[in-house]
């Protein structure tokens, strides 16, 4: 398996409930849950004033709590730990952007937003974008082009329903 | 009906699954979703395909199985508008992995999306492509994706580097083509396409040696500038983060710098300067030019030597160290470890607050900074820093305790000076932690112990004194009871004492208390209850006086429901009742452990474990001749990795594991052998040496060399199984001696059947003896009939003789009936039973097989085996 800077990203409630998953390295679906069962349980009891990483299967991961989300991202044994503690932060100051003051209903209900959102941010597990303002203006710009397209789906269906009535 | 409304019923179903109480409530409605959405799928329904394909996410996040929607994102990944696509890649990348054989029928659509008109739909492609591609899609995409690194569009481009990222991990032998492009990408401006391609070359120099040559000579200097431009750059809010304009630029810089000075006294050189103004500008009072400065740190230890840079750099992790913030202390922590092979002295300095941080109350924190005393440690420092962790060991949590203790062990283990302060130092663990003490180091205790013949009684002492006060720790009581077995005189007596020492008063009585403490404790296990009855049985012959009471704790156990202390408990009272003239021979004191081969032992670790107590029961530590070695150990092994048996397999396998308690498995078990799986018989030749199973035939032959040295006795004492073989074996030996004398081996007859191989000596033990008679019937040079012949060498007429054969897998074995199941006694008549063996590698490998006799007489079934590999070399060729 090759170096790889965030092998997976994930969002967990202080429930437990996952809200968000995504996976740079392979992962088979037996795993995921297994890996998400483990780190909730590590990280969900750990104390507030701890440090935000937790070693664990000989990698590391580095979480923060944001109100009743801890966002979790894992790396590797060597990687700079305070940096994806930035990068954690990054994406969540864009989802606030992006949903104006974010809150875990949002993140529920438009999680493939949430997904759209950190797209803009990772690839393949390497930092895309360190402009808040530019991943911002990517995402409305193809918001923008859903919206055209459902205009003229209505307009075309409209125009259908006109016909046929 | 309008094809974009999914919004409405994917909230619909979200709330309705928030809705449930219970997860068998949240099942239900996720089970009535799944069928609806595969009902629509059937339909091939277009309208609500992106609907769908958006519920099948969230079900998926919950964890319920969405297998059955893989197909739909390939569909609307195929579809021509944008939202389908944007929702069928985000699908393809959440719903599968680079595993599944579907995503190669997603490189067509990718291919036309790489190559689309829209620059957003290519950036959708791109991010699949990165996030999910295995090696195929790679060598079929990379020059679509070459090409779009010199896309005109920045989002594209930076989309393209990360993308280049994952097809040179996968396959990088592309990654020649990647150098130009890549390197083209270090002189962009806009941020984001300048982090993405800075990161590639990193990468890239990884996999590539040419690249970083190139890279090293072309770049190095744009890159210091880039870097230098970064770090004096004026306010700029957009990539602004706690005054410090774009850190992750910083850090992308540094990082590849560091790999491009690595190794190279040029390009360390040319980064010396700007590394140096790196360390000492950036402002520490935040994450994000702590961050900065933690990478700068690691690049000043990986490049060339530059004495001052490091001052600087160790400065900084010693400032990191006494920061309150917990992240930064640990990080600190973090980069010692690697610091320390370049300045070990440096990082010696701060070994006070390592120390203090091993105490921390944060568990992340703790396990690094007991990772670094850990290296730490030498000759000199060994002993305040042990004292330290032993010290703490006793208030530490209980989570924390294991891995403390273990790296206690091992660091007393690596440097202890002496004999006297390893022993010191191990009874005060045992004493604070003795339940998180591994096998092999209290074993290796033992064998220290062992071999310090002038502490033997200083330790005895020590260890009733810590006794007292530490019963509830089981490998304490495991030393304990084993030093009281063999030292217990020493105890009484007050033998050897040494200046340190407080005399105390302590009568055979009290010894035998302690024994008799530990095997009442209801906490511990077999295996100290066990080494307890032993322990016992010495004690009766070093003090004759207590021999009735330790009688009595013995036959308490003789009606135990664990067989083998039972068996123990029979065992050994008979020997105190009835066998006075050879008790004291049978326990004698075990002959000193010789560390050497005790350490060589224990890196072959545990796969010699059971030959080595086949060894062991060959060579008794107390000196009793031993007529039978069974080495039960090896068959009993065998229910750990059976394969699951055919039914007559199964009955096989019982007749060979039940033979010690069923005195009569079937003549028809045997008949089976053929049919019971090559499989099982092939374990049973490899059993004992599944590391060095190239040579599945050494292990018996080897272990009567082995044998010899006395440690093997005391891996066997931690099986309990094997301390039957060796208990038994004892036991037995004792109706055996006075019969062995007088008896030499009866001269052999060979029948003489006309066959022109020679008779073999197949098995010879001082009850037994086999010969093999060979023959070949012309024509079938495969196979080779042989006629065993049994002689029984004792006086006693042994019944229900049975012989039992097992051969790897490329033989097969046919046993015929034997003449008879009754052996007479002192060579007067023979059985004979007829083998046949047919070898599908002729030519090629020798006969091996592995025999097992099982026999009763005096009412008692012994069970005798052993491996033949003499086969004559003629009848393979």
């Amino acid at each position: 398996m090759f170096y790889i800077m965030i092998q997976f990203v994930l969002l967990i409630s202080r429930q437990g409930k996952v809200r968000l998953t995504k996976w740079y390295s392979p992962y088979t679906q037996k795993e995921r849950s297994k890996v998400i069962r483990e780190l909730s349980g590590v990280i969900l009891t750990r104390g507030p004033k701890l440090c935000n990483f937790v070693e664990w299967r000989g990698q590391k991961v580095v979480y923060k709590r944001y109100a009743s989300l801890y966002f979790c991202m894992c790396t590797d044994q060597d990687d700079n730990e305070l940096e994806v503690l930035e990068i954690i932060h990054h994406f969540v100051e864009i989802l606030d952007r992006y949903f104006g003051s974010v809150c875990e209903l949002d993140l529920i209900f438009n999680f493939h937003k949430a997904y759209y959102v950190l797209d803009e941010i990772l690839i393949a597990g390497e930092l895309q974008e360190s402009s808040k303002k530019t991943v911002a203006r990517l995402i409305a710009a193809q918001d923008s082009l859903v919206e055209t397209a459902k205009e003229q789906a209505s307009s075309i269906s409209n125009i259908i329903a006109q016909a046929t009535k | 009906m309008n094809p974009f409304s999914s919004g409405t019923r994917l909230r619909d179903m979200i709330r309705a699954i928030r809705a449930c109480k219970t997860a068998a409530e949240e099942r239900a409605v996720v089970r009535k979703e799944c069928a609806a959405i595969r009902t629509s799928m059937n339909e091939n329904d277009q309208d609500y395909r992106h609907r769908n394909l958006a519920k099948l996410m969230f079900i998926h996040m919950l964890g319920y199985p969405t297998h059955f929607g893989q197909m739909e994102c390939l569909k609307l990944i195929a579809s021509a508008g944008f939202p389908e696509k944007r929702i069928g890649y985000l699908g393809l990348m959440l719903l599968l992995d680079e595993r599944q054989e579907v995503l190669m029928l997603v490189t067509n659509s990718l291919k036309q999306d790489l190559n689309h008109s829209n620059q957003y739909i290519v950036g959708l492609a791109l991010c699949a492509l990165g996030n999910i591609c295995s090696a195929e899609m790679a060598r079929d995409l990379a020059p679509e994706v070459e090409r779009l690194l010199q896309f005109r569009d920045p989002n594209v481009r930076k989309k393209a580097a990360l993308c280049t990222i994952r097809i040179i991990k996968k396959v990088p032998d592309l990654s020649e083509n990647f150098i130009n492009p890549a390197a083209a990408l270090l002189k962009e401006k806009h941020h984001g396409v300048l982090i993405t391609g800075i990161q590639l070359c990193t990468d890239l120099c990884k996999v590539s040696p040419e690249a970083l040559e190139f890279l090293r000579k072309k770049h190095t200097d744009g890159l210091v500038k880039t870097l230098r431009d970064a770090v004096n750059s004026p306010y700029t809010p957009e990539y602004d983060i706690s005054g410090i304009a774009d850190p992750f630029l910083h850090i992308r810089l540094l990082k590849l710098l560091r790999v491009l000075g690595q190794g190279d006294a040029d390009a360390s050189d040319a980064m010396n300067d700007i590394l140096a103004q790196v360390a000492t500008k950036t402002e520490s009072n935040k994450n994000a030019g702590n961050a900065i400065l933690y990478e700068c740190v690691e690049t000043i230890m990986s490049i060339e030597d530059n004495g001052g840079l490091r001052v600087l750099a160790i400065n900084i992790l010693g400032r990191f160290l006494s920061n309150r913030d917990n992240n930064i202390r640990y990080v600190a922590l973090n980069m010692l470890m690697k610091a320390i092979t370049v300045d070990a002295q440096a990082v010696q300095r701060h070994r006070a607050t390592i120390l203090e941080c091993v105490k921390d109350s944060d568990a992340s924190i703790q396990k690094r900074a007991l990772e670094l005393v850990y290296v730490l440690v030498n000759e000199t420092n060994v002993k305040p820093l042990t004292k330290e962790l032993i010290d703490y060991l006793e208030v530490s949590d209980q989570e924390f305790k294991g891995e403390l203790t273990a790296k206690i062990c091992s660091i007393i283990e690596k440097f202890s000076p002496e004999k006297n302060w390893y022993i010191d130092q191990m009874l005060k663990v045992l004493n604070k932690a003795g339940n998180f003490v591994k096998d092999e180091v209290w074993h290796a205790l033992i064998a220290v112990i062992s071999s310090a013949s002038d502490l033997h009684g200083y330790t005895v002492r020590a260890l009733y004194k810590a006794f007292q006060t530490s019963s509830e720790q089981e490998s304490l009581v495991r030393v304990a009871v084993w030093c009281i077995g063999e030292y217990g005189d020493m105890l009484v007596n007050n033998v050897g004492m040494l200046d340190i020492e407080d005399p105390i008063t302590v009568t055979e009585s009290d010894t035998v208390d302690v024994v008799k403490i530990a095997i009442k404790h209801h906490a511990l296990d077999l295996t100290t209850k066990a080494m307890a009855l032993i322990a016992l049985l010495k004690l009766s012959s070093r003090f004759p006086s207590c021999s009735e009471r330790i009688k009595d704790i013995i036959v308490q156990h003789k009606g135990s429901f664990v067989l083998e202390l039972q068996q123990r408990s029979l065992e050994f009272n008979s020997i105190i009742e009835k066998h006075q003239n050879i008790r004291s021979a049978l326990v004698e004191r075990m002959p000193i452990l010789d560390d050497a081969t005790f350490s060589t032992r224990r890196a072959g670790s545990l796969p010699a474990a059971a030959s080595t107590s086949s060894g062991a029961s060959l060579n008794l530590p107390n000196g009793v001749a031993k007529p039978s070695a069974a080495p039960l150990v090896d068959l009993l092994d065998l229910s750990d990795d059976l394969p699951a048996p055919s039914s007559s397999g199964g009955d096989f396998l019982q007749d060979l594991l039940g033979i010690d308690l069923s005195p009569a498995p079937t003549q028809s078990g045997i008949g089976q052998i053929q049919k019971a799986g090559t499989d099982v018989l092939l374990d049973l030749l490899s059993i004992g040496t599944p590391v060095q199973s190239s040579s599945p035939t050494t292990d018996i032959l080897s272990s009567s060399q082995n044998g010899k040295s006395p440690i093997a006795t005391l891996d066997a004492l931690s099986s309990p199984s094997s301390l039957s073989a060796q208990a038994t074996s004892s036991a037995r030996a004792v109706p055996m001696m006075d019969l062995l004398d007088g008896f030499g081996p009866s001269p052999l007859k060979p029948e003489d059947n006309g066959s022109v191989y020679p008779p073999l000596v197949a098995f010879q033990s001082s009850s037994l003896r086999i010969t093999f008679n060979f023959s070949k019937q012309p024509g079938n040079p495969q196979t080779t009939l042989i006629q065993a012949t049994f002689i029984n060498l004792t006086p006693n007429v042994f019944t229900d003789f049975i012989f039992q054969a097992a051969v790897p897998k490329f033989l097969q074995l046919h046993l015929d009936p034997a003449s008879s199941n009754i052996l007479p006694a002192s060579g007067n008549g023979s059985i004979t039973q007829n083998l046949r063996v047919t070898n599908s590698q002729h030519g090629k490998k020798s006969l091996v097989m592995r025999a097992r006799m099982s026999y009763k007489f005096d009412n008692k079934v012994t069970l005798e085996e052993g491996q033949i590999n003499n086969f004559p070399k003629d009848l393979a060729s």
